[in-house]
């Protein structure tokens, strides 16, 4: 930064946590990796790697060198217990001043929605004047855990005094307890993979094949756009060998999507219709997104690309109730625009995670349906139908991938430019299912 | 960093005997500028009787130097300036030309010999144009001849300058030093008395902020390093496919990084908004980006043409309207400082390098015709690289390198930083009597000679 005399200016008055009025946490802009289908692009990259540049990114975009940001907060759904630091980690291996504060988020595929939306209401209370939220994920740099037989081996040993209990306990290996247990996207509690799990709620909410093959094939096309039209210059900073995701198809056609075979759901036979290209694949990447009140914004000359108005958490019960794995979204929005007296059709844009394209498909026909907005939402009458042309204009999870803790981010950079560019007043949700049966979804208004 | 081991190994008394048993190149390690380093190594000798010989040593005495108005058997010096500004009629330079000769021996290593003269084309007499033209001859055949890293260039005073006018300082400083190490048998026009004496002449740049085009390597990235080490705050601008360097440069100087490609139709409006937005202000342009796409032209395509006069000079060309419309808007410095990348195959031309050619001799017209239109003060001149230790001449196939590299007076291929240094020259106040100018930064490579 210029050595600019405005910036010895902090917040002025009483912060709302003291008595004081409540102020707007702006979002100032992101930055992200390119996103890397898993075990390629980003093979020998670690977490830390990733997350560290996309921080640096965000710096160099900002020119926040030396800079002490209030606090930091990511995390990643899949990591090394040795980085139980992560994003403290992280941030001293930046440019950004080492007195920054970080800690850990971790809610499953919501985690960059968290760490952001907890880190917007500091800003609004007056605690914080600035930071940074985000996440990574990298499947590439997944800890391989021994099973459960053999790391009873290994503690025995361990706790093992005498040689006798030593060898005792080493003569109880065997050539299975070799095998590692990889990290996956099972559920614990049912041991089904999300896919299987979206498999029955696609299936339940009757979405076509066709439906969710136009709707993958839109993410492409819309994303490939952006790329070409400039619109991620100043989103995205190259990693590694990548200067896009290489998710991304350009070319895709509705036939090639046709041509793939059923991934999920097999046990549903011919009434099968998730694939490889309707679904999201395991991705590695990072992102995060600046964030600040807007004293802190202007004596930086920074720019204001949107409020972040408020954020909802919801969950259901899909071990013994009846809903699906990844339906918590469509229960947070109704209570989210309860909360902030809006319609669901009050909006500019849409930006629904693509986890699966059912999953885009079955949250929006929910909101359509009587007797679930009734039953299960308890509302008097259904959310109704968007309009699709405000939906992931600029591609969403199908065509980047999806890193789970990376994808908030990616969100929120993407729609705050978005709604920038509308205008002042403009408004924007976001809607991120997650792992557990949970979600989060949010507001934006554009500045 | 330089890949020239030769030079390294001539470097060593073993190398050294070797290459002087063969004939070799003697290629010298040059002396090179560091903030807080003497400005000559030794005393400056001052010949000649013009006013411009008083007026050296004025400066010299201002700068601490050792100076000495009369050459001393004994004396070993470290630079000499000779004042040819007197001249009427060629058989006047003799006197000083031979007393140059005398002392040519008692430079030290990278030494310097500086020439003084007046315009050549400032006057209509044949015998004063004569003697004028003939002291460019005289400091082009001297650096030619000049040994161990030392270099012989010129100042060339407009109607009624005199050298001391601060830019006619500044360029007698610059070539002092060891910014200039690269530059050899070189004239530097002072045509006006605009400009300003540094307060601190290690940060001639204090408060600056500088966009530099193509900054995430190569000469770019030294560019940005430079300007940043004299005082510049810098915006790095390159292409987002370069970003993670780009982010890497500007992070360790403490910039911004704009990723934009300059070919876009709105490249000038976009730097003028981030420039305004996070810096408030934008005091110097360094157009350095640029590409080549070398072909024969009998096998040449639309793309390959198309593309390098696209990024080398179509798009400065689109920004300089931009910039020059913003000039003196409360943001954009009225006396703004452009400096834009030329190369000396745009002077002498390159066989299979038409169409960069044809963008770097662009280059050369587009500062000497936009000098003009700058206002407030503001300057627009070139800087033509030579052969430059870069990733991208590393690429060259070893035999051709080698050769490329040790066609110059120095016997040795430049470092990005010395580009770097001519560019910060150029965009300093102590430049501001030069505009329209391009300056070559090729040890004198006989290329283009
Ligand atoms: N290396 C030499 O010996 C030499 C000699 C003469 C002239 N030059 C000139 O010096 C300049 C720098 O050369 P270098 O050797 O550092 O080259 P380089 O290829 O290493 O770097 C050029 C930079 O410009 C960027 N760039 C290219 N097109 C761009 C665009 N459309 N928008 C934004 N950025 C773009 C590139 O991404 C790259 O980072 C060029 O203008 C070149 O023609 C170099």
């Amino acid at each position: 930064m210029t050595e600019n005399p405005q910036q010895q200016t902090s917040s002025t008055g009483t912060a709302a946590i003291a008595g004081g009025p409540l102020r707007q946490a702006v979002v100032i802009g992101g930055n992200r990796t390119p996103f890397a289908r898993s075990h390629g692009a980003y093979a020998s990259a670690s977490n830390k790697d990733l997350l560290t540049a996309a921080l640096n990114g965000l710096v160099a975009r900002f020119g926040l060198q030396g800079e002490r940001i209030g606090e930091v907060a990511a995390g990643a759904v899949i990591k090394h217990s040795r980085d139980f630091n992560l994003t403290r980690e992280s941030v001293l291996g930046t440019v950004l001043d080492h007195s920054t504060p970080a800690h850990e988020v971790q809610i499953a595929c919501a985690t960059g929605m968290e760490a952001i939306g907890g880190l917007a209401n500091k800003i609004r209370l007056g605690q914080l004047d600035s930071a940074i939220g985000g996440g990574v994920d990298s499947i590439s740099d997944a800890p391989l855990v021994f099973n459960d037989a053999a790391r009873s081996v290994l503690m025995e040993l361990n706790r093992a005094r005498t040689v006798q209990d030593r060898i005792k306990a080493v003569l109880r290996f065997r050539p299975g307890h070799l095998a590692p247990e990889a990290p996956g996207t099972e559920e614990p509690r049912t041991g089904l993979s999300m896919g299987e799990h979206q498999a029955r709620t696609t299936h339940r909410w009757g979405i076509t094949r066709q439906a969710q093959d136009e709707l993958a094939l839109a993410s492409h096309h819309h994303m490939a756009a952006a790329y070409d039209r400039g619109f991620f210059d100043d989103l995205v900073t190259p990693f590694g060998t990548l200067t896009r995701d290489n998710n991304l198809r350009a070319d895709s056609t509705l036939e090639k999507l046709a041509s793939l075979k059923p991934a999920f759901g097999r046990d549903l036979g011919e009434e099968a219709t998730m694939t490889a290209g309707n679904s999201t694949p395991l991705t590695d990447g990072a992102s995060a997104v600046l964030l600040g009140s807007e004293d802190w914004a202007a004596a930086r000359g920074l720019p204001v690309l949107a409020d972040f108005v408020d954020f909802e958490t919801a969950a259901v019960d899909f071990v013994d109730g009846q809903e699906g794995l990844l339906m918590a979204p469509a229960y947070a929005v109704a209570r989210l625009l309860q909360r902030q007296g809006l319609t669901l059709q009050d909006f500019d844009y849409y930006e629904i995670h693509e986890a699966f394209a059912g999953t885009v498909l079955a949250t929006l026909k929910a909101w359509e349906d009587e007797e679930f907005c009734r039953e299960r939402l308890g509302l008097d009458a259904p959310l109704g139908p968007i309009d699709r042309a405000r939906l992931n204009v600029n591609g969403s999870s199908l065509a980047a991938g999806h890193p789970f803790a990376a994808t908030g981010g990616r969100i929120t950079a993407t729609l705050a430019k978005m709604l920038h560019k509308k205008g002042p007043g403009s408004l924007g949700l976001v809607s991120v299912c997650a792992a557990g049966g949970q979600g989060i979804v949010a507001i934006l208004r554009g500045r | 960093m330089s890949t020239d081991s030769y030079t390294a190994l001539v470097n060593q008394p073993l190398g050294h005997r070797l290459a002087q048993a063969l004939g070799l190149p003697q290629p010298a390690i040059l002396r090179r500028h560091r903030p807080g380093a003497p400005l000559v190594d030794g005393p400056v000798l001052v010949l000649g009787g013009g006013p411009a010989a008083d007026e050296a040593a004025t400066h010299l005495l201002d700068w601490g130097q050792d100076v000495r108005r009369h050459p001393a058997a004994q004396d070993r010096y470290g630079a000499v300036v000779a004042a040819f500004d007197d001249v009427s009629t060629p058989a006047e330079l003799s006197a000083t030309a031979l007393e140059l000769g005398a002392v040519q021996r008692q430079l030290g290593g990278s030494g310097r010999v500086v020439t003084v003269y007046q315009d050549p084309e400032g006057t209509p007499d044949p015998a004063v144009r004569a003697a004028r033209k003939g002291v460019e001859g005289l400091t082009r055949s001297l650096a030619h001849e000049m040994r161990q890293g030392s270099t012989a260039n010129g100042i060339i005073l407009g109607e009624g300058i005199s050298l001391g006018a601060p830019g006619a300082a500044g360029a007698l400083r610059f070539l002092l030093s060891g910014r200039s190490a690269f530059v050899s048998g070189q004239f530097i026009p002072v045509a006006t008395d605009g400009g300003a004496t540094p307060r601190d002449w290690d940060r001639p740049l204090a408060g600056r902020v500088a966009v530099v085009t193509g900054a995430a390597r190569g000469i770019g990235a030294a560019i940005a390093e430079t300007l940043h080490r004299d005082g510049a705050t810098i915006v790095g601008v390159d292409v987002p496919a370069a970003g993670q360097g780009l982010a890497d440069v500007v992070n360790a100087l403490s910039g911004s990084a704009l990723q934009l490609d300059i070919t876009a139709p709105d490249a000038g409006e976009r730097i003028l908004a981030h420039c305004r937005e996070r810096h408030g202000r934008m005091d110097v342009v360094v157009h350095n980006a640029g590409i080549t796409r070398d072909r024969k032209l009998a096998n040449m395509d639309a793309d390959r043409w198309d593309s390098v006069i696209a990024v080398n000079i179509e798009s400065q060309l689109a920004m300089n309207r931009a910039f020059l419309a913003a000039a003196g808007d409360g943001v954009v410095a009225a006396g703004l400082r452009i400096a834009s990348l030329a190369s000396t195959s745009g002077i002498a031309g390159n066989a299979g390098q038409t169409n960069y050619a044809a963008s770097k001799a662009g280059v050369i017209g587009m500062v000497s015709a936009t000098a003009p239109l700058m206002t407030g003060g503001g300057t627009i001149n070139a800087v033509a690289p030579g052969f430059i230790e870069t990733e991208m001449t590393a690429k060259i196939p070893f035999l051709t390198r080698e050769v490329a590299r040790r066609m110059n007076s120095l016997s040795q291929g430049g470092r990005p930083v010395d580009v770097a240094e001519a560019v910060s020259f150029l965009v300093s106040d102590a430049a501001g009597g030069t505009s329209g100018a391009t300056l070559r930064v090729c040890g004198q490579g006989i290329m283009g000679a």
